[in-house]
């Protein structure tokens, strides 16, 4: 019996004095690498002020078109364009763009697809004009125009 | 000899930073989904163009032109102030006034606007349209003006579908009173 007094037990236990260092590193790969948005927007996007704004409620079904002039105007000129996704198309492309976007919903819920449009405060109603034009045709009807809130007394 | 080393515990030191990590997970969508919604009418094919005569009295008219300036039922206007209450007063006439429209149903307000108008422009005077509707409709359902929208904007639930339904008046053929005739036509061609 006395043999075994003296043996010593390795420790059992995993060591997690560094677990706190493994998860802040991961938290702060995840505050770094988070982006906010999944595309990059390439169009100035200062987005009108109202007041009766209205909130959409399953964010699955909005899908976003913005419309503002591009960032960069050496490369793409000061003309307002269209940007969905990651490219930039033009009003003709909207009915196919609707189309893929459509099927990518559930069956039962494609008729309820919000088209949000984001567009810049100084554009002209011409470029949206057409854009919704073309979403008629599409019959993507249901349009939010996405406003920030103005302060204001009721 | 066992001595024990002062430490701070750190054990949990893991839970906060777990509970820091989850939050930024969760939290990291922005929620810009919140804007003035319209329903666009439907393809022009759909419906073949039928001259529907709707009489000058039911129509409460709204241009933009290309430099941004307002014309109100024919006047120039240059303060917005006074234009919600306009709108108010026009769809509840209800046949009083015989320059004004004949019943809340019958009321249309037609917006125009120029290829050439601002987007800023288009977006104030359709929150004034909207918001005159908007207060129409929360009066009648007795509940303010932000309740109101955030009512119409989840019907899921009955209560707020029997409110919905008070506001705009649903009659039980299910024809509404007070529908939002909003007509937003084809812009001019002057500017662009």
């Amino acid at each position: 019996m006395g043999k075994f007094k003296g043996k010593i037990k390795p420790k059992q236990e995993i060591p997690t004095s560094s677990m706190p260092d493994v998860v802040f590193m991961l938290l702060f790969f995840f505050m770094v690498t988070t982006q906010l948005r999944e595309t990059t927007i390439d169009v100035q996007q200062r987005i009108p002020e109202a007041t009766q704004m209205r909130k959409l409620l399953r964010k699955s079904l909005v899908t976003n078109l913005y419309i503002g002039e591009p960032r960069k105007l050496e490369q793409y000129g000061k003309e307002p364009k269209i940007q969905v996704d990651d490219q930039f198309i033009e009003p003709k492309d909207i009915i196919l763009w609707v189309s893929r976007q459509r099927d990518l919903l559930p069956e039962n819920e494609r008729d309820q697809m919000t088209v949000s449009l984001k567009v810049d405060k100084e554009s002209k109603r011409g470029i949206i004009a057409d854009v919704e034009s073309e979403l008629r045709k599409a019959n993507a009807r249901k349009l939010l125009y996405t406003t920030l809130a103005r302060k204001v007394e009721e | 000899m066992a001595r024990s080393t002062p430490e701070i515990p750190n054990a949990s030191m893991a839970d906060i930073a777990f509970l820091l990590l989850t939050f930024f997970l969760v939290t990291t969508t922005i929620a810009n989904d919140r804007g003035l919604s319209i329903q666009l009418p439907p393809p022009p094919e759909a419906n073949p163009p039928e001259d529907v005569k709707v009489q000058e009295r039911n129509m409460f008219k709204i241009q933009i032109n290309s430099s941004d300036a307002l014309l109100v039922e024919g006047e120039p206007m240059s303060d917005v102030a006074v234009l919600r209450e306009q709108i108010e007063k026009f769809i509840q006439n209800g046949g009083v006034d015989p320059a004004s429209s004949d019943s809340p149903e019958k009321a249309i307000v037609s917006f125009k606007s120029d290829r050439g108008t601002t987007h800023r422009r288009f977006i104030e005077i359709l929150d004034i349209i909207q918001g005159a509707y908007y207060d129409i409709y929360a009066k009648r359902a007795g509940v303010t003006n932000a309740k109101w929208r955030e009512i119409s904007s989840d019907l899921s639930t009955a209560d707020n579908q029997k409110l919905y339904d008070k506001g705009r008046g649903k009659r039980p053929d299910g024809t509404v009173e007070y529908p939002m005739n909003l007509s937003i036509a084809e812009p001019t061609k002057v500017g662009n």
